[in-house]
Parts: C-alpha cells; structure tokens; sequence
C-alpha cells in the first residue's frame, strides 16, 4: 500500500502531551535490565588483554600458558577472527580493531581476550599472554600526524580525493571539498576578514554504561547475542559478516541501553565474544571495564581547523573558506568530510569552500558523537562570525541574522533547503529575555547556531490489535531516550486511541524486518512513520471488518476519532464501532489485525538551534563557571515535549562539558593518560545551573505529522557559545578547546605580557 | 583464600552470603543475590551509579568490601518503593522526565533518598552539590534536581 508522508498539517489530540513513559517503572525500581544484567546457563566471564603501546608490531603471541590456567576455557587472538571482510575496508577496520591482527595501533587496542569461569581466573591467564612487540614510532597529534616527518601509520593508506593520485603512502587518507562561487572574488569585496587556527581536544561520549554483551554460540550453527546497542540489526550484520555466521541464524536482542550519543553504533567487543562462545562451546559474557571503554571504544575526533570569513561594510559575508583536519584513529572514515559539510551550513552564502582531511593517529578508532564532527566546525566558524561581527561593529546576532539560511537558499554543502529553523531560532534568541539580561562582573555572554543533517532510512514496524482492542507496536529502533512514548503517542494519534492503550515494545532481530540504528535523530522521526503507515494499514483493515460486521459497502465505511463509521443515513442509524468492538469480532470476519510497515523514511528535515550562554570566569585562577544558558531549537513537531526539552538540555550539557573540561590527554609515550572519570571530568550535578529550553515548531513537510529529528543538534552550538563567552569575559579570543583554566589563565597572562 | 561468611539487613531481609576478601559490596548485589537493579559505571567510585545506602549514609557500593557489610544494613533500588506504591521520589522522577537512558536512576534515587532524610528541604545548591558524585550523561541534571525539589515539597506536605 503506497503511503503518503506529506505532512498534513493536522491538529493533535495525544501529540504534544506528556505522558508518563512506559519504562519508567522499570527504571526506577531497578528492574530494567542493561548490557551487563542478562546471565545464561554456564556463562563464562571474557576478558580483554589490551595493548599498552600506542604503535608496536605484534611479532608474536604465545597463549600456552594461559590455557593450562585452571577455569580457562577458551583464548582468542586475530587468529580466531579469519579475515572474511572481502576488501570491505570499513568491515576490516571493524575486524582490526575488536582484535588486532599485524600491529597494535593505539594504547588500549585489544590483542587476545580469555573466556573463564570466573574473573580471577580470566585474570590470571590474562597476565600468561606472552606478546613480543616490536615498537614503533607513534603519532598522536592531528597536526603533527601530517608533517613530513611524522611516522607512517599504514602502508596501505595512500591520500584519496585528490589529483594527481597520490603514490606515497600518507596520514591523511582522503581529502574532501564542499562549496560553490568563486571565494578568491568573494574576499576581494570584504572590507573585513577574521582568519583564524582553532583546536579541540577529543573526546568520549561518556555514557555511564559500559559495553556489555552476552554471546552464545551453538554447535547447530545457531547464535545469540545480548547486547547494549543503539541497533542491534546492523550489530548482527556485521558479527554475522566477521563470524561467518548466516545472517538469519544470529538473533540479536537489544537490552536497555545506559546511554551511546553515537558511541553505540560501532561494533567493539561483540565479535570477540562471539568467537570465544564458539570455541568454549558455552555463553560468554563479555563487560567492559570504564578503564577499557576510555582507552578502546568511542572517542570523538581531535581536530585542528582554519577558517577565514570576509564580509563588507554592510555585514554581508562575501566569502568563506575553512580547512578541517580531524583524527580518525587508525582507520580512514569519514569524520573531516562531515565536518567539512557542516561547518557553513547556517549562512546563505556566495561563495564557500570547505576542505576536510581525515588524519591517521595512534589513537582509539574515532566513533559517532550525537552531530559527529558538527561541534569542532560549529566552534571555529562561529568563532569567527563572532570576531567577524565585532570587528565591522555588528551585533552578533543581527550579524548572523543578515546572513542566515532559509528556504530557497544552497547550503554550503549542496542541497536547497525547504523550510527551516535557523532563522526563527536567532529571532527567537534576539527577543529572549536572556539576550538583554544584566551581565555581574567578570562575566561574558556568547552565542552560536549550530546545524545537523537528521537522518531516515531504513525502518520496519508492526502494529498488532489484541482481542481486547489494546495495541502493541514493535519498533526495531533502539529506544535510547524516550521513544517508545513518542512512538506510543504517534500510534494513539493515529488509531484515535488512548496513550494508556498502547505497549510499545523493541522487537529483536529475529522477530521484526531489518532496521537501521538509532542515530542521526532518526529514532522518533522514522519509526514515527513507520508506526503511522502501519496504523494506518491497520485501519483499513478494520474498515474492512466493519463493512463485514454491518455487511455494507467498503466505500460506506470511514474512520474518525478511533473509530469505524457509516456513512450517510442509507444504513440507517448505525452506531460506531470502536476498534475494541472490531477487534472483539476479529475471529470471525477475517482473523488477526495487524498493520504492518516497512519504509525507507525520506525527508528528514535538516535541524537548527541557537544557543544563548552566560559564564562567570574568574581571572585569579582561569576557573569558569556557566550561569546561565538558553537552548533555543526547531523540532518541527514536538511529540512528548518533556523529552524534546530532555533532548535539548542534555545536549547542551554534554557541550558544556567538551566546552571547558573534557579531553583525551596523551603522554609522550602515546599513552592515554585519564582513562577514568577521576580525570576525564565531566559535567557533574554542581557544574551546571538550570537550562532553559524553547521548542520552536517549524513543521517538516516530509512527515505527516511535521517532525524532525531533535536528538543531536543540541551539542552542536555549545563549544563555540562558551568560547565566546569567555573570549567576551576575559578580552582575549579563545581558539582552543576546552577552554579549561589553565588555558585561559595562560591567555590572559599572555594578554598581560 | 577461603570463604567470608557475612550476615547482614538488606531492604529489611536478613541476607547471609559467603565472599571472597576482594569482593565488593557491588560484586555480591549483583553477581550472588541477583540485585541488579545496583549498576556498575566505572568500579572506582567516580560515578555513583552502584549509590546504596549503609547504616543510613550513601555509599558506593564498589568501594565497599563485600566483608564490610558484615552486621550493617544496607538498602538498595529493589527496597525504596512500598510494595507497588512507589516512593515519592520514583514517582518524581517519572513525572519530571528526570531519566532518559535510566542507568544512572538508581544511584540517584538512593543519593536523593539520603539527602531527603537528613534535610527535608534542601536548597537548589544543596541538591545539587549533594548530587554531585552521581553522573548522569543524558538529562544535564536539570529535571532530576526538579524532581527531587517536587518529591521534596511532596513528602513535607506542600502538595497534593
């Protein structure tokens, strides 16, 4: 049935309420069961020998020792991972990284792993692994990775995306370039330019739990795996690919998630516990240590940005260039290129041009974090719009409301927009009272806008009526924040039933058609769809049915407010029937009624946000304390606005975090040096004041209820509306993440000398 | 090394367990008595995700030797709702949205539960800085410090 998700523009009953969610019990009682809360019949317990070089070459491995250890039942190296990536580089770098094959490329890279009957004894032949490594010449720096003297990483990268082909093997594995018009003519009519260097630190998405998993390998060619993941079909496709395992036979169950922002999405650990199942012939379950997820899953790319905007005397940017180099661990990925796509993409411009070059270092293969690579360019570029304004004596936000986005306009990055939100956000941060509130001493005030892409795809949901007329929705996307509330709510909009009377539930592998993951903010957005498109299957069924129970014409039978109508008066004075009295006759007019649907969901619309931020700094000692901050974002349509608002205020502190605080510091040696929440500090109950949200609602046309995906743009704005409100607090333009004390005690001695 | 025999309260239950020395407090929740409901965040203490309270003060339980628990009593997530009537705060949390992912809720609702019974009536600042050993990635903390304002106001009889 062909499904239409034009949106209808249509007033809502369920939609835009806030109704408790229906896990909350669960997870305020402690019943809700994780990553690490699942346990099988004679389960052994895995664990990780990790390298403790930032760049050796693995001579050898000898695991004889740790097999005569008493309870050991299974060891692992890459020998028990053959290769089946079939030159798929983006699988093999997968492969590479759960188990390293020829070099270990980072501190913390995983070398043999153990199945044990207990920990202790996992432990002990842990510390039996004989590994003779040869040691090499490590890089960890983005900038000093593409120097001519850095170490060669890999043979085999030689530099993509540009001309002539490169015949050297390189750091920098592919260059990539975004823009239109003509930025050399474009300069020549500024009357101001900014041009500037900016840094940040990486960083992890820090969820509070670790990678978990529990794997179970049958001699029957069958497997199982539990596992805390943001989506666990793409899971099983790919441990399905690495184990050569078909993929039907895999069945994978998604458990609660504590948490992923995008570091959820890659496959770590899950292959390696896959394959000691396999040879110990019982379940593992595999957990990492904080420790573990720190130095081997998820970091966010360091970077190193040059970004140069010229604007005339009238505040019209007349062109803008940035070059973004962005670390992507050991493996070429596509980080610079979605940094270079984004970086602009609030402003209508002339003339732009981007540059994106992904860069090789002896660090943790790089993840998705919530807007991956949308932060470092969020923060150079308004930056400098930020200088920019000051220098031709503009207010910032008139500055960038000059040169805002709207419909009609080609982004930076290709595409015309249709109607979007940059715009009403910045008027909406123009008129908020924030805006014009007093400023104490030592205290500064900043902003940006920030952009994100949302993304759709691939998405299957089933929607079966009980006996009783209540309803279950099975959704294939991970719920990792709320959802199944919004999707609840979606459904009762649709079916014209009560929120009370729905039970949305996450389907495993093997009981639902494929999904993608939850990321890119498509959770809501496309399963959303899905469940509507089901819905409304469904309810063509049950019109069916009601034509049946009154024996009239289909055509005679339309649905309003949840229930089957007759049409006209020819039948008489016909009563509705509820989707209770339908479904109570169901046996009899045709069996089980179920709406299925399976749907690539297209049109995302694009997502925007401004953010308004207040610091206090203090000049003795480069401390920084938020006072204030404001997010202002277009969520198209807002389905459970508490948890749109819960979208916006933990994006926003998960910025402030990366903004002042949190990095990845390696030592000389190429080790990572705070891989523990002692050091790698991030925002706690006493660092943060309220943050204040206004949902804007600007609807998505291609959603038939306006909706837009809301999850990640919220971390987009915060790096670059700290840096500038420190950069106003103190004098001195900040232009290195994060802005933590010592670097703004050295730039205000700098400012003094 | 041979067994500890311990005997303790836990969530008004008189709980025995046998441990080894190096077990902790959060080792024998979990993985003996099957009370999940205590996360594990990080085993150092720094996150406050495995939060119980012992003899009325909350501590993390990963710091705390399993041998430690010997004679004290010790309440947990599974212990705060009244049979199905759920503890102010719980109720708090799932009206304020005061959870996203949820696995930091527990810890929470323990360190909340200690704060209320030693001040009724905290001030934002003391909600928060009491708070502050417990990490929370999703909400930045905004609805939680509400929900425990509003559990607060509840339990004092400041609202229906």
């Amino acid at each position: 049935m062909s499904f239409d998700a034009t949106n209808s523009s249509k007033s809502f009953k369920s939609v835009g309420t806030r109704p408790l969610r229906p896990d909350g019990v669960d997870k305020v009682t402690g019943r809700a069961r994780y990553g690490a809360d699942f346990n099988m019949p004679g389960q052994l317990v895995a664990r990780v020998l990790r390298s403790k070089h930032a760049h050796a070459k693995i001579k050898s491995i000898d695991t004889s020792r740790a097999e005569t250890v008493k309870g050991v039942k299974a060891v692992v190296t890459a020998a028990d991972l053959p290769d089946l990536t079939d030159g798929d580089p983006a699988l093999f770098a997968v492969l590479d990284n759960c188990m390293a094959r020829n070099k270990a490329m980072y501190d913390g890279h995983a070398i043999a792993a153990v199945a044990a009957i207990d920990e202790k004894a996992a432990k002990a032949a842990l510390k039996l692994i004989a590994v003779d490594y040869e040691i090499l010449p490590h890089v960890t720096d983005v900038d000093a990775a593409t120097l001519p003297d850095a170490p060669v990483l890999n043979e085999a990268i030689f530099t993509q995306g540009v001309e002539p082909k490169s015949t050297r093997p390189s750091n920098i594995a592919n260059r990539t370039e975004f823009g239109h018009g003509d930025v050399d003519v474009g300069f020549s009519h500024a009357d101001s330019v900014v041009e500037r260097s900016y840094k940040t630190e990486q960083t992890h998405q820090g969820y509070i739990e670790p990678h978990a998993c529990v794997a179970n390998c049958n001699p029957d060619g069958t497997a199982e795996l539990w596992v805390c993941t943001q989506g666990h079909f793409v899971y099983r496709q790919v441990c399905a690919d690495l184990l050569g395992i078909e993929v039907s036979k895999l069945r994978v169950t998604s458990s609660e998630i504590g948490g992923g922002f995008g570091g959820k999405t890659h496959v770590w650990t899950e292959p390696v516990a896959l394959a000691l199942s396999r040879k110990a012939n019982r379940p593992v379950k595999l957990v990492m240590s904080r420790d573990e997820v720190f130095r081997a899953s998820g970091p966010t790319s360091a970077t190193s940005i040059d970004v140069k905007i010229g604007a005339n005397k009238d505040g019209i940017i007349t062109a803008a260039t940035a070059t973004l180099r962005y670390t992507s661990g050991p493996y070429a990925d596509m980080w610079a290129e979605l940094g270079a796509m984004t970086s602009f993409a609030c402003y209508d411009l002339e003339n732009v041009k981007t540059v994106g070059l992904e860069v090789i270092v002896n660090r943790p293969k790089v993840a998705a974090y919530r807007a991956p690579s949308a932060p470092m360019a969020a923060f150079a570029v308004e930056s400098a719009i930020d200088e920019l304004a000051q220098k031709i004596g503009m207010n910032p936000v008139d500055f960038r409301i000059q040169n805002v986005a709207s419909e009609g306009t080609q982004s930076s990055y290709g595409p015309i927009y249709g109607p979007i939100g940059i715009g009403p956000t910045l008027e909406a941060a123009k008129a908020h009272p924030h805006m014009s509130a007093p400023l104490g001493k030592n205290q500064g005030r900043g902003m940006a806008c920030g952009f994100w892409f949302n993304f759709g795809g691939q998405t299957c949901t089933d929607l079966n009526i009980s006996a009783d007329g209540t309803v279950t929705i099975a959704v294939g996307t991970v719920d990792v924040g709320g959802s199944r509330a919004s999707l609840s709510l979606i459904a009762a909009e649709e079916l014209g039933l009560s929120y009370d009377n729905i039970k949305a539930v996450v389907a495993d592998t093997s009981t639902l058609g494929y999904n993608d993951m939850t990321d890119g903010s498509r959770g809501t957005f496309s399963t959303s769809m899905a469940t509507i498109s089901a819905a409304r299957n469904a309810i063509e069924i049950m019109r069916h049915r009601a034509a049946l129970m009154w024996d009239i014409p289909l055509g005679d039978v339309y649905w309003e407010d949840g229930h089957a109508h007759a049409a006209g008066t020819k039948h008489g004075n016909l009563a509705p029937l509820s989707v209770k009295d339908i479904a109570a006759e169901a046996g009899k007019t045709g069996g089980p009624i179920a709406g299925h649907s399976e749907l690539v969901a297209d049109g995302a619309g694009v997502s925007f946000a401004t953010h308004i931020c207040d610091i206090d700094v203090d000049p003795e000692t480069g401390s920084s304390r938020v006072v204030r901050y404001t997010v202002i974002q277009d969520a198209g349509k807002a389905v459970h606005p508490s948890y749109v608002e819960g979208q916006y205020q933990g994006g926003a502190a998960q910025g402030i975090g990366w903004a002042l605080n949190e990095e990845y510091i390696y030592g000389e040696d190429g080790r990572l040096q705070n891989p523990g929440f002692l050091d790698y500090r991030i925002p706690v109950c006493s660092d943060l004041p309220m943050i204040d949200t206004q949902i804007l609602e600007i609807p998505n046309p291609k959603h038939p209820y306006g909706v837009r995906g809301v999850g990640e743009t919220s971390i987009v704005p915060p790096l670059a509306a700290i840096a500038n409100a420190v950069s106003n607090a103190v004098g001195v333009r900040m232009t290195h993440i994060p802005v933590s004390p010592p670097r703004i005690l050295a730039a205000l001695t700098d400012a003094k000398d | 090394m041979s067994s500890i025999a311990v005997a303790t309260i836990i969530n008004d239950d008189k709980v025995e367990f046998l441990c080894q020395p190096d077990e902790t407090l959060l080792d024998i929740l979990r993985n003996r008595l099957g009370l999940m409901g205590t996360k594990e965040g990080c085993g150092t203490g720094d996150c406050g995700a495995c939060s119980t309270i012992m003899d009325g003060r909350v501590v993390c339980s990963c710091l705390v030797l399993g041998a430690e628990a010997q004679g004290r009593t010790i309440e947990t997530i599974e212990g705060m709702a009244n049979g199905s009537k759920l503890h102010p705060l719980q109720r708090k949390f799932i009206e304020h949205a005061a959870l996203q992912c949820g696995i930091c809720t527990p810890g929470f609702l323990m360190a909340a539960k200690a704060l209320l019974e030693v001040n009724p009536n905290p001030t934002e600042t003391q909600i928060r800085f009491w708070l502050a050993g417990n990490l929370c990635r999703c909400t930045g903390y905004d609805k939680i410090v509400r929900a425990v304002q509003d559990a607060a106001a509840e339990i004092r009889g400041e609202t229906t």
